[in-house]
């Protein structure tokens, strides 16, 4: 069984939602990243989302795109992204890892290197913005046999037709972007998502991840009451950037904001 | 002149397939969010393409409104300096708006209109791209704002004016390299978070599917008028067309027409910058390789890990790390090729049109006019070449002078 799975099934069990926080690797520094991801663990972390960074990542808001610019400034490509995973990995082996990114860092490396490369390593699973499931055949095939899955969005707009589509195509998780709009903005509105979560479920047995526009403890809670998972990133990566020179204090504040969204949602 | 603005329907080259890819390149490579919004547009732009009433609006708005058809003019003194191939130009230039774009954004803008959208958004280099969206925006009372890296907001001020004159919002865009591919990240970003009510009108032949087939075909008017005029003055099809590449799309606009003639030699001209081997240039299928950007599979100049470098041209308009898919198609199965000017040979196009014809080329337009003088040297006065003249210059006054050291 694979580890996200695996989680899903022990957190839902035990009657609680699932804690996703992502970091950009390589934000600010490369050395920040692993003990950065060990101690969003030790606070309630369930499954880390780790974004690779790209030039042009089109579905960010300011925040996470200039986390990216930090993370490329300091040097950090796919591969180094990988060799964190790897290093995390060394001491623990219980923990999802879920990568996010763009296409193209992957499509230069060729799907079946990165796929290859991405289970040494010991990711879970990959969530690509600008892929749909038509465009990914190739893509999904790379995957197939490994313990890796692919992670795709459902979104506001979404009908469906597509839903069906994406359900089949993907595996893990489904990730649905709450919001028309990019990661850190727009105002969460509790009862479309709960419709939408439950229109998602009508299609998948696979669990339904929410992310875009979770900012604090309380919107945590009301996403929470209606999905399988919670997804942070903007708020936890406002942190990083607001404490870049000093990585004691990043992982001060992140933990401290891990823990008011562990509390809040359990 | 009655013109046409259907798909060729005689035509045997028959791309994008369904799902809006020329071979590997093209596609839909978008957030999950934008896979609708681009299936209602496609719908609708199927719909209306075979509507007369629209056609007949679109026909009426190119006539009376942009001012087509242009001239294609026999460069006569040009050619005979030059001593080879007679050169003709198409005036792009003379249209309303200054360049080839308003071709493009008049369809789009009455599109969106038709869908009852009332904002529209659009990203812009040179700022042509942007003034010819404000011009129709106005024209039909729409909303515009329009993205602009603040690097090309301070060589292009001009434009910028122009467009705020005419009621648009002008943003600029300080993230990345603060040029047209970063201007083309911030309208997706907007067009995510307001796509109920706006329609982004791209300028050129890139982003998702079904735009780079959407823009061509608006453009492609361009290539039908020439076709039609060359036969006229000549009484047949030339050797050679010539076009300057950004993004491409006042180069297929001249193609796509005469993909079928295989004796007509097709050649993008690409901005080398500083010289390819500098690795400032913005030549995407001449030194670049194959990738995803900005919703499509093309050429792209990034580095070895998948990252997409800044791209140097005096010409703001071709400062784009990509290319349309077509192109890179095109160049693939051999149909077209691609070469690249540098800034340098590019002034010198920009200089000799200017004091031979009396005509002020853009600084992109002067890419084709520097291979094309290059070229017609090569072949014989009996063969002809169609040059793109895709926009005016005036917009470049500012930069040609600093480049000379000259403060007006």
């Amino acid at each position: 069984m694979s580890r996200i799975k695996q989680r899903f099934e022990q957190r839902l069990a035990a009657g609680k939602k699932v804690l996703i926080p992502y970091i950009t690797a390589g934000d600010p520094k490369p050395e920040t990243t692993v003990p950065l991801m060990h101690a969003m663990v030790e606070a309630g972390a369930d499954i880390i989302e780790l974004g690779v960074p790209f030039s042009d990542p089109m579905a960010e808001g300011p925040v996470i795109q200039k986390a990216m610019e930090r993370a490329l400034e300091s040097g950090t490509s796919l591969t180094d992204v990988l060799d964190r995973v790897a290093e995390f990995r060394q001491t623990d082996m219980e923990t999802p890892v879920v990568v996010m990114g763009y296409l193209n860092p992957i499509e230069v490396m060729g799907y079946r290197e990165f796929a290859d490369k991405a289970t040494a390593a010991g990711v879970d699973g990959v969530l690509t913005v600008d892929i749909p499931p038509e465009e990914a055949e190739d893509y999904i095939s790379a995957f197939k046999n490994k313990d890796l899955d692919p992670i795709f969005l459902v979104a506001p707009t979404t009908n469906d037709e597509r839903m069906k589509l994406i359900s089949s195509a993907g595996g893990g998780f489904v990730y649905y972007v709450s919001v028309k709009g990019v990661t850190g903005a727009g105002h969460l509105n509790t009862d479309e998502v709960s419709d939408k979560v439950e229109q998602i479920k009508s299609f998948t047995d696979l669990p339904v991840g929410v992310g875009f526009g979770i900012k604090d403890g309380d919107s945590a809670r009301r996403v929470a009451n209606v999905a399988d998972a919670v997804v942070v990133g903007s708020a936890i990566v406002q942190r990083i950037e607001a404490n870049a020179s000093d990585s004691g204090k990043i992982t001060l504040a992140v933990c401290e904001l891990i823990k008011e969204l562990r509390t809040a949602i359990d | 002149m009655k013109s046409d603005n259907a798909n060729n329907a005689n035509q045997k080259y028959a791309m994008p397939d369904e799902k809006g890819h020329f071979g590997v390149y093209g596609g839909k490579f978008v957030a999950e969010t934008l896979m609708v919004p681009l299936e209602e547009l496609q719908q609708a732009y199927d719909n209306y393409m075979q509507d007369p009433a629209f056609q007949k609006e679109l026909d009426f708005e190119l006539q009376q409104y942009v001012g087509r058809p242009s001239p294609l003019y026999y460069a006569e003194r040009w050619s005979e300096q030059i001593g080879g191939a007679k050169i003709y130009l198409k005036r792009e230039d003379l249209n309303h708006t200054g360049a080839h774009k308003v071709n493009n954004t008049v369809g789009q803008a009455l599109l969106a209109k038709r869908m009852g959208k009332t904002r529209i958004i659009a990203e812009t280099g040179a700022g042509q791209h942007g003034v010819a969206s404000a011009t129709v925006a106005a024209r039909l009372g729409l909303e515009c704002v329009v993205y602009m890296g603040a690097e090309d907001i301070q060589r292009q001020a001009m434009n910028v004016y122009r467009m705020k004159l005419l009621g648009a919002t002008v943003v600029p865009v300080t993230s990345g390299s603060q040029t047209l591919k970063d201007a083309l990240n911030e309208a997706m970003r907007d067009w995510v978070t307001n796509i109920d009510n706006t329609f982004y009108i791209i300028g050129t032949v890139a982003g998702p599917h079904p735009y780079p087939a959407m823009v061509r075909d608006f453009q492609a008017i361009l290539g039908r008028e020439s076709r039609q005029q060359i036969l006229q003055h000549e009484g047949r099809l030339p050797d050679a067309l010539v076009a300057c590449i950004g993004g491409g799309s006042n180069a297929i606009g001249l193609f796509y027409p005469f993909i079928d003639d295989t004796e007509v030699q097709m050649v993008g001209v690409e901005a080398a910058g500083d010289g390819i081997e500098t690795g400032r240039h913005a030549a995407a299928l001449c030194a670049g390789d194959p990738g995803v950007l900005h919703g499509n599979r093309t050429y792209l100049i990034e580095d070895k890990n998948g990252q997409i470098i800044p791209t140097h041209s005096i010409s703001a308009g071709l400062d784009y790390p990509g290319v349309g898919p077509e192109h890179a198609w095109l160049k693939d199965i051999g149909r077209a090729e691609y070469v690249s000017v540098t800034d340098t040979e590019a002034l010198q196009g920009f200089h000799d049109l200017t004091r031979i014809e009396g005509i002020l080329p853009a600084l992109e337009s002067s890419h084709a006019v520097a291979y094309t003088a290059k070229l017609a040297a090569s072949m014989s006065k009996e063969q002809i070449i169609i040059m793109n003249l895709s926009g005016r210059g005036d917009k470049d006054i500012h930069t040609v002078a600093t480049h000379e050291g000259i403060e007006l």
